[in-house]
Order: C-alpha cells, then sequence, then structure tokens
C-alpha cells in the first residue's frame, strides 16, 4: 500500500507540473497552443456520436425538428378577438351584433389552466433544456438507458471531468484571486471559448456598455476584452470578497443597499462617472437579474437615463457544453462556482453592436426597448416585455384591465350600434 | 439515465393515478416538476398563494375562479393527486374507448369538460347558475368597463337565451345545450409514444362528433 502512495505522489507532481507549464504559463502571455481547441473539437466530435446514438435508440428525429422553441406547450398565438370569434362561429344566430356567451368564459379558462402547466416568466428562470444530452446528469431530465457503449462513455466523462479538470480549474482559479488583472487565466481555467465579433464597436471610454445577464461570469468574459467599471450592490461572502479583490485594480463604482434606493443619487454618481471622458466604460446588466439565456426582458429605464452613448452587447453561450446560468434562488454562489467548473467548458459567443444614443422625443423606456430588440435580434433570444423583477414581485393590476377592455369591447363595443 | 423510475417511486399511488388520469409517466414526471416548482416552499402541497404567484394567472380576468377550482369546498391545500386530476379534464376525448356500461366515465369526457366549465360560473354549487353568479362571472371579465345597466341587460338577454324551463336559472343540462353547437376551443394533452416533451395543443372539434360519442 505503501509503495503505491510513493509511486503516485511523484507521478501527481509530475502530472500537475506539466498542466501549469502547459496551459498557465500560455495562458499569462496570451498565447495559445491550441490544445484547448483540439479539446473542443474532441469533445464535439464526442457529443456527436453520443446524440446519434440516442436519435437512433428513440426514433427521435421529429423531436429535432419539433422542438425550435424551449416550451412545454404548443400554444396558438392568435388574439384574444380571434379566438373568441372562433368559439362564437357555430351559432346558429346572426352574429353580426358582439354579445356574450357563455363558452366565451372558455377562452380564458384555456388561458388560464395553459398558464398555470407553463408560464413564459417562471420558464425563464430554470435552466434551458436541451434537445440532446450532452453527457451531464445535470441535464438530463428524461433520457433512460440507452446502451452499454454510452454508460462507458458517461462514467469515462465522471472521472475525467472530476479529477482532471476541476483540480485543473481550481489552481487557475486561485490565481485569479493572486493575479487580478489576469482575467485569461481564470477564462483559460474555465475552458472558456469566447468569439467576439464586431470587435471595431467594442466600447469605448466613457460610455456604457449594456448586456443581456445571465450569470456572474458574464462580467469576466466581457472583461476578457477589455476594461470596465463595473456598478452594484456591496454583497457579502464570497462575492464581496471578489468585489474588494476588484476595487484594488479598477476604479468601479459599488453601492449600498440603501443608497439604491436613492435613485437620483445612483443617477447623478452614475453621470459623473460618464462624463469624465478618461474613466472606463460602465458595465450595467438592465435587467437586473439573471435570465437564463434564452430570452431577454425588459431593460430597467435607469441606465438609460444617465445620457451618454450606450453600446449594447449581445452573450449567447452554447449551452451543450455546460449551463451557464445561475439560478440564485436553487444555487449558492458556492455550489454554482462548481457546477462551471465540473461542466465540460464555456462556450460563448459575443457581439459587440454599434453604439446607439436617445433620439429626440424618444423617452428612456423607448429607448431602453429599441436597445433591447437590437441585443434580443443579434444573440438569437426572444425578447420579452415581462420585467425580470417578477421572478420576485408580483404583477400591476393593470395588465388585467388591459385584457378586461379587450374583452368588454367584443361584447359590449358591438352592442352600442343597436 | 434511470431518473425517471425513481422520480415516479417518489410519487405515492402513482398507478392508480395514471389509471385515473389517463396521462403517461413521462407526463407525470413533468406534471410533477410544475407542481414542485410552483410548491416553493417545499410543503408538498399547493395553497392559492402558490397559484397567485404565476404572472400570467394574476393577469388573467377570472384567474381566482380558475385556482378556485382546484380546491374542494372547505379545503385550503391541494396535493399532487387532485392537481393531476384537475388538468386531466383537459386532455383530448379518447375516441377509441370502448363503451363499457359499468365503468366510471373518464375525467377527459365531454360531460365532464362541460362540467368544469359549468363550476366556474355555479360558485355555491347548487348546480344552477343563478343571475347572481352570472353577473358576478361578467362584472369579472368585464372589468370596470362597462356600466350595472349594461351588465345586467346582458346577464338578462343570456338567460332569456339559455333557461328553457323558466326558473330564471340554468341548469347543467340547459348549459350543455346552449353550448350544444358551439365549436369547442380546449386544449389538449398530445399524447405520442416515446415523446420527451408534453405537447399540449389546441384543438378544434365540431359538433358532430360530439353528438355521436358522448351525449
Amino acid at each position: 500500500m505503501e509503495g503505491f502512495w510513493a509511486v503516485f505522489f511523484p507521478v501527481l507532481r509530475v502530472w500537475f507540473t506539466c498542466l501549469v507549464v502547459l496551459i498557465m504559463l500560455p495562458a499569462m502571455f496570451g498565447i495559445s497552443l491550441g490544445i484547448t481547441e483540439t479539446y473542443m473539437k474532441i469533445l464535439l466530435k464526442t457529443l456527436e456520436w453520443a446524440t446519434h446514438r440516442i436519435q437512433r435508440a428513440s426514433r427521435a428525429e421529429e423531436i429535432l425538428k419539433r422542438s425550435a422553441s424551449n416550451g412545454l406547450i404548443q400554444r396558438n398565438d392568435s388574439s384574444l378577438e380571434q379566438e373568441i370569434e372562433e368559439l362564437r362561429r357555430n351559432r346558429p344566430k346572426s352574429a353580426e351584433r358582439g354579445d356574450f356567451t357563455l363558452s366565451d368564459v372558455l377562452y380564458f379558462s384555456t388561458r388560464g389552466i395553459e398558464s398555470i402547466v407553463e408560464d413564459d416568466v417562471t420558464q425563464r428562470f430554470t435552466s434551458e433544456e436541451l434537445v440532446s444530452w450532452n453527457l451531464l446528469t445535470r441535464t438530463n431530465n428524461n433520457f433512460q438507458y440507452i446502451s452499454l457503449r454510452l454508460t462507458v462513455l458517461w462514467g469515462v466523462g465522471v472521472v475525467v471531468r472530476y479529477c482532471i479538470l476541476l483540480p485543473l480549474r481550481v489552481k487557475g482559479w486561485l490565481s485569479e484571486l493572486v493575479h487580478l488583472m489576469c482575467y485569461r487565466i481564470c477564462a483559460r481555467g474555465l475552458s472558456a471559448t469566447i468569439h467576439y465579433h464586431n470587435k471595431q464597436n467594442r466600447p469605448k471610454r466613457g460610455g456604457i456598455c449594456v448586456a443581456n445577464h445571465t450569470s456572474p461570469i458574464d462580467v469576466v468574459i466581457l472583461a476578457n476584452d477589455g476594461c470596465y467599471a463595473m456598478v452594484g450592490q456591496v454583497h457579502g461572502g464570497l462575492m464581496g470578497v471578489l468585489q474588494r479583490a476588484m476595487e484594488r485594480s479598477c476604479p468601479h463604482i459599488w453601492f449600498e443597499r440603501a443608497e439604491m434606493r436613492d435613485r437620483h443619487l445612483v443617477t447623478q454618481r452614475l453621470r459623473d462617472h460618464v462624463n469624465n471622458k478618461t474613466k472606463l466604460p460602465i458595465l450595467i446588466f438592465p435587467e437586473g437579474t439573471c435570465i437564463n439565456n434564452t430570452s431577454v426582458m425588459m431593460f430597467k429605464k435607469g441606465s438609460f437615463e444617465i445620457g451618454g452613448t450606450i453600446y449594447p452587447v449581445a452573450i449567447k453561450y452554447d449551452p451543450q457544453f455546460g449551463d451557464a446560468f445561475w439560478n440564485s434562488s436553487k444555487y449558492s454562489m458556492v455550489s454554482y462556482l462548481l457546477r462551471m467548473m465540473t461542466s465540460w467548458a464555456i462556450v460563448c459567443n459575443v457581439w459587440y453592436l454599434p453604439p446607439m444614443t436617445q433620439e429626440e422625443g424618444e423617452d428612456a423606456v423607448q429607448f431602453a426597448n429599441r436597445v433591447k430588440s437590437t441585443i434580443a435580434q443579434q444573440g438569437g433570444l426572444v425578447d420579452l416585455a415581462w420585467d425580470g423583477g417578477l421572478k420576485r414581485a408580483k404583477v400591476k393590476e393593470s395588465f388585467k384591465e388591459q385584457q378586461q377592455k379587450k374583452y368588454s369591447h367584443m361584447v359590449v363595443g358591438d352592442d352600442s350600434s343597436d | 439515465m434511470g431518473s425517471t423510475n425513481s422520480t415516479l417511486l417518489k410519487i405515492p399511488n402513482v398507478e392508480v393515478l395514471m389509471q385515473e388520469t389517463g396521462f403517461s409517466p413521462a407526463h407525470i414526471i413533468r406534471l410533477h416538476d410544475r407542481f414542485k416548482a410552483l410548491d416553493k416552499e417545499g410543503r408538498g402541497h399547493l395553497c392559492p398563494h402558490d397559484f397567485g404567484a404565476i404572472k400570467e394567472l394574476a393577469m388573467n380576468p377570472i384567474g381566482d375562479r380558475i385556482i378556485g377550482a382546484f380546491f374542494s369546498p372547505g379545503k385550503e391545500t391541494v396535493d399532487f393527486h387532485t392537481f393531476v386530476k384537475i388538468l386531466a379534464h383537459f386532455r383530448p376525448v379518447d375516441k377509441d374507448r370502448p363503451k363499457e356500461p359499468n365503468s366510471p366515465e373518464p375525467i377527459n369526457s365531454r360531460s365532464n369538460k362541460l362540467k368544469f366549465a359549468f363550476q366556474l360560473y355555479d360558485q355555491d354549487k347548487d348546480g344552477k347558475i343563478s343571475r347572481d353568479e352570472l353577473l358576478q362571472v361578467l362584472r369579472a371579465m368585464l372589468g370596470m368597463q362597462v356600466t350595472d345597466e349594461q351588465l345586467e341587460s346582458i346577464a338578462d338577454r343570456t338567460i332569456q337565451e339559455a333557461d328553457l324551463d323558466r326558473d330564471d336559472t340554468i341548469s347543467f343540462e340547459e348549459f350543455r345545450k346552449a353550448c350544444k353547437h358551439k365549436r369547442f376551443t380546449m386544449f389538449r394533452f398530445c399524447i405520442r409514444p416515446g415523446e420527451r416533451k408534453l405537447m399540449l395543443t389546441l384543438c378544434h372539434w365540431s359538433s358532430e362528433l360530439q353528438d355521436q360519442h358522448e351525449l
């Protein structure tokens, strides 16, 4: 037994030294040895093969075609008016004047039950479902045992991920704390392959960079390609440590929780920062919360009232290699990081979009929506008008009134011509 | 890999549930996930407050009535079985079901679907929709957009058309007849073997089919 350990430790040491040399040193100097790229290619091929096996086993070609959306329910997206017309179409009586019919209630009850089974908002706060299985148990919802080969492959994957990738990344992650400016090491540590598009539109000093939010890693991804001043709340715990560490390298804007409620104070501080053209561009996530990267939710207008040039950035993760979404109500920061480090890789695309400014006669809300649609369009995300804050808050009464208005128009609006 | 079976085992009496409602194991698991997602505090049952947290439902004019349909009178909680049974109303009618005289009617029969809709009106569950109850539903669906007089005239007209025995209320039979000539639009669960996702689609049903089968 002792002999085994005696052999094992030197082997381990050699192994780690190799890794350091091959991975960390090039990372520090920004050179790539092409190892990550090869790793990615092998990974892709393996996942494709795995998907193929599962497809064959379950005759699932039609599933691939059909699951364009992430939804559970195939909804009929016609409007209230169209649906009620359908319900009334077979009436034996004259249908020229609008009227109430007993079956109208079916429209509302159908919509209600649909939303009980699945609603647009709640599903954005859980992880996206993948069509194919990427050999991580955490994304496996419904796949059953397919074949021995697949199980073996999965087993090998577990070994690789926990025994090789994880220690690597912990080491890499620790050094990021030490070398504050070396975001690249951290990125390599996560095997993050980031494709930056349109680098000519990169945010400049004195501007505001606006992006969709999926996880705290967004910051790392963007910071890899430029320096930003962060805006945010002072956190406790692990996040707080990170924040204080970052504070030493760049001048950031951190707020106390109490201050955040005083919107004028916040806006004023941001405005001062922006007007100073020598200061780094501010990075803001206007959604206010993490969304699962299939959609973009309502942008809070606060960031758009500051003035200055907005540089929109769209970030889209490739879910096949690892789900980057942080479900803050389900996972703490530490367990989230653990999951990140044991995924296959983080692959994402970052698109820098051309700068936008507020136009004449456009108010902050309209401007925010315009920027939101640009980002959604570029990233291939669904553009939703729902507020991300609904994760924790209630719906306003005015939405119900809108529905009531529409319906009454049908029932009573026509009657007035009697 | 094998996680489906373990989830099923955690649900008590799941065999009975599947038989009564006609849902497949995959559907039950989906609904169980949804149930757990709604049950944020992990108590194992839902209360009206949990349903109220669904944003689109809060926006629905008759949202509270739909929520009320899940809770039997006097009960404050909904367990998973009841939840699934209520949703089973919205499965498509099994056209190939053999007509056995002694077997109980399945939950998703046309008659039971109509009973569900009827209950949305008939809150005191006396088997009749009174004028007051009708007014309440109308007020919920129309909000403050119409005056009281308009509301009353609509209610009067509806009762006049549907009430055949002239007792100033609409019974279930009269309700059924009033809906007979309508094309129903109710969503349904699509059941296809080996399918990974639950597909729910809206289905249109013509009145001829209805007459042949259930009535």
